[in-house]
């Protein structure tokens, strides 16, 4: 894997000052990637040979996930596909959506989206009011806004989830649908972010028709089947997410060497007592955070349920993460304040970035609020706050 | 690589926490630290269970177990605030002496007490030189030194050890008060007291001290957790407004933050320990980070529950108090946090001063050196 990674990376890739593609041309690359990636073997371990998988211990797709982290390899271009829609309609689908909808997934041919969140309803999902009503020929016509969607731009699929039936409880009369994003009255919209730039979107539909063959699981028993999504999401990123820290701290004392030490006396920011300790508690978090996700998955190895202590992952990553980046900042002194494109911009502006994108991490996937009450309730066994 | 601990790790972590919970309940732990301290009678129930040779090899008579064998007794008696001497004459005394083969037999028998004081180098002056000289000078915090047959003085990066009899001529004990009433702790005086210079080494005497500190690292995940407990158990019970106050996330997710701290902590509190097992070159960074993360855990664990329990959390009469003091008192043993990062930062970053500016850029390589 490694020699693999080292022999096929795209050239440049990761390199600080290297431009990375932009637009179509960074689709075009990452789908090439991503081909290249599933004709090596290295996609859709886990999954059944019979719709192009590879039916492998889920000890390799974790050590997989490591490598590519390590490396700093662009990701595959199915990362809403491979994390979500895949493994629900694998769990949900029919027989013929499987074969469907599976193989290009894999292969990075057909791109896919999620439509969850909406402007009314992000931790409090269940609420959501995009409707779906029955076009009389089986099928259903959709109205309504999606938000937060990565991949809506250039994406073929979406997993939706929308309100079938308003008269049960919120959990009751939610569907689960697969979109064409190629359907008439689909319109995508980019959300400009904090950093400037446009990783998400806002899916506006109008009327949208979907056929009978594309809900996933019953009409209404939608929520049910959005947990599995959900649960995929948060499963899958641990190793990956622990590897790319083990880079990011790399790569900040790398920057603290750089970096000549303010004031008085010699060296570098690496010599600073302060910085030196600060770099020493994210050196024994990224070691925690690394741990913690090995030993949920020896649980989960050993008894099939991942151990508690994986729901922290996700909140220790998102807090480790924004910590190590402003961190970074801290190295840099007054040219933390000049960004991409400024002359004497450090890197490019490229912790800038990072450290202003690690906002998003304790809000998306699941704010922190939301997974401190997951913690307090199902691990801990406290009353429910609701 | 499995993670999780074994049917047989479980199984002993299971018999200590029974053992402590019938032989050491909470009131019998406060009586012994109001009362006369430590007992040490009562050590010959820790050597009855086969704790105190647990990880010397059964060829020599010992349980055969491992480093992480004896950290899970330690956040066992941590949990359960034991009082007696494990960490000083188990974990951290017993190798040393049977690496100098001095007297570990008996130690490891649980017939004697040895306890370890880790000192500079120059707080002590050894005369007549030689294997056996007159050793002169003061330590102040020695752990357990009331019960403690045999004081182990060392100094791990000079590499030098030397050996006391606590009740040989020219030794004075004192005994001190400790905010941490469950961990007797004591001055000790040398005025020409016979001592042994130890035959063993630096790299000996450091991992001397990676077990202690990890030890300590999950003694203080044991108190964490206990203080977690205690706060979820009166959450679910105390009403105000009608309700639960764990309903309140104001309260549960300070909660939550204690589990986040502590299952963290318990992390790189068992990898440290496998590494100090198998001696492993990370073994003393990864101990360092581990002390420093989870007495840091178990503080602010205490801390919270303190809270989470309003007035009651405040009185003497609860137990919280006494873990807090424990954690406390671990946070402060052997090195605290300042020096532990410092010394995970050598291996995190490199030492100060010997790092070299790497040609990458920099904001004088941009724009010159600002004035």
């Amino acid at each position: 894997m490694r020699e693999w990674l080292a022999a096929n990376l795209p050239p440049g890739w990761g390199e600080p000052g290297a431009a990375e593609p932009e637009g179509e041309a960074r689709v075009g690359l990452l789908k090439d990637w991503s081909k290249r990636l599933y004709d090596a073997g290295f996609i859709g371990m886990t999954w059944p040979k019979a719709y192009g998988g590879h039916e492998q211990p889920l000890t390799l797709q974790a050590i997989l996930l490591e490598e590519f982290g390590r490396a700093e390899a662009p990701e595959h271009i199915g990362v809403i596909g491979l994390g979500m829609a895949g493994p629900t309609i694998l769990a949900h689908g029919t027989e013929e959506q499987k074969r469907r909808y599976i193989p290009p997934l894999l292969t990075g041919e057909e791109v896919w989206c999620q439509g969850f969140s909406e402007p009314g309803s992000g931790s409090d999902l269940a609420s959501l009011q995009t409707k779906a009503v029955p076009d009389g020929a089986g099928g259903f016509v959709v109205s309504g806004q999606k938000v937060w969607s990565s991949f809506a731009h250039i994406a073929d699929f979406c997993i939706l989830l929308a309100r079938t039936d308003g008269s049960g409880s919120r959990h009751e009369g939610l569907t689960y649908f697969l979109l064409n994003m190629h359907t008439d009255g689909v319109e995508v919209r980019p959300i400009r972010q904090i950093t400037g730039d446009a990783e998400f979107n806002e899916i506006f539909l109008s009327d949208v028709r979907i056929p009978s063959d594309m809900v996933v699981g019953r009409v209404g028993q939608g929520w049910s089947v959005a947990i599995t999504t959900l649960m995929n999401e948060r499963a899958n990123i641990g190793f990956m997410l622990a590897s790319r820290m083990e880079v990011a701290f790399r790569r900040l004392v790398d920057l603290a060497r750089a970096t000549p030490r303010r004031g008085p006396g010699q060296g570098s920011m690496a010599d600073d007592p302060l910085i030196r300790d600060r770099l020493a508690r994210l050196w024994a978090d990224v070691h925690a955070l690394r741990l913690t996700i090995y030993r949920s998955f020896s649980a989960f190895l050993k008894t099939g349920m991942p151990g508690p202590e994986g729901s922290i992952a996700k909140l220790f990553w998102s807090d480790l993460n924004q910590r190590l980046t402003k961190t970074a900042l801290d190295v840099e002194g007054a040219f933390a304040v000049l960004g991409a494109g400024s002359e004497g911009a450090v890197l490019d502006g490229r912790w800038q970035t990072l450290q202003l994108r690690s906002r998003g991490n304790s809000i998306e996937g699941g704010t922190s609020e939301i997974l401190r009450s997951i913690v307090a309730e199902r691990v801990l066994g406290l009353p429910k706050s609701r | 690589m499995d993670f999780t601990f074994s049917d047989e790790q479980d199984a002993l972590r299971e018999s200590v926490r029974r053992a402590m919970s019938e032989r050491y309940p909470f009131e019998r732990v406060a009586a012994i630290a109001d009362g006369d301290g430590f007992d040490r009678s009562e050590w010959s129930l820790v050597a009855a269970a086969g704790w105190t040779d647990i990880s010397v090899p059964e060829a020599d008579g010992g349980a055969g177990l491992g480093f992480v064998e004896e950290a899970i007794v330690a956040e066992e008696l941590g949990r359960a605030l034991y009082p007696g001497p494990f960490v000083p004459s188990v974990v951290t005394a017993l190798p040393v002496l049977r690496a100098a083969d001095a007297g570990c037999a008996e130690v490891a028998r649980g017939e004697r007490i040895a306890t370890v004081a880790f000192v500079e180098p120059d707080a002590l002056s050894a005369s007549g030189g030689g294997a056996t000289p007159a050793m002169n000078g003061a330590i102040a915090f020695v752990p357990n030194l009331d019960v403690a047959d045999l004081a182990i003085l060392a100094a791990p990066d000079a590499g030098v050890a030397w050996l006391v009899e606590t009740t040989g001529p020219g030794v004075e004990r004192t005994r001190l008060r400790p905010v941490d009433a469950t961990r007797a702790v004591g001055a000790l005086r040398l005025q020409d007291a016979a001592a042994r210079a130890l035959q063993v080494d630096a790299a000996l005497l450091r991992h001397a001290r990676d077990r202690a500190l990890a030890a300590l690292a999950a003694e203080a995940c044991g108190v964490a957790a206990h203080a977690l407990d205690l706060s979820v158990a009166y959450a679910r019970e105390r009403h105000q407004f009608g309700r639960p106050i764990g309903s309140f996330q104001a309260v549960s997710h300070e909660l939550a933050r204690s589990y986040m701290d502590i299952e963290t902590a318990r992390s790189l509190t068992y990898w440290a320990a496998s590494l100090v097992q198998d001696r492993a070159p990370d073994g003393a960074a990864a101990a360092a980070a581990a002390k420093a993360r989870a007495a840091e855990a178990a503080v602010l664990a205490c801390e919270r529950a303190i809270q989470a329990h309003g007035g009651i959390g405040f009185t003497w009469e609860h137990p919280l108090h006494r873990y807090y003091k424990r954690a406390l008192g671990i946070a402060a043993t052997i090195e605290t946090a300042d020096d532990l990062w410092a010394r995970v930062a050598d291996r995190a970053i490199g030492p100060p001063g010997g790092s070299e500016r790497t040609g990458r850029p920099s904001p004088e390589a941009a724009v010159g050196s600002p004035a």
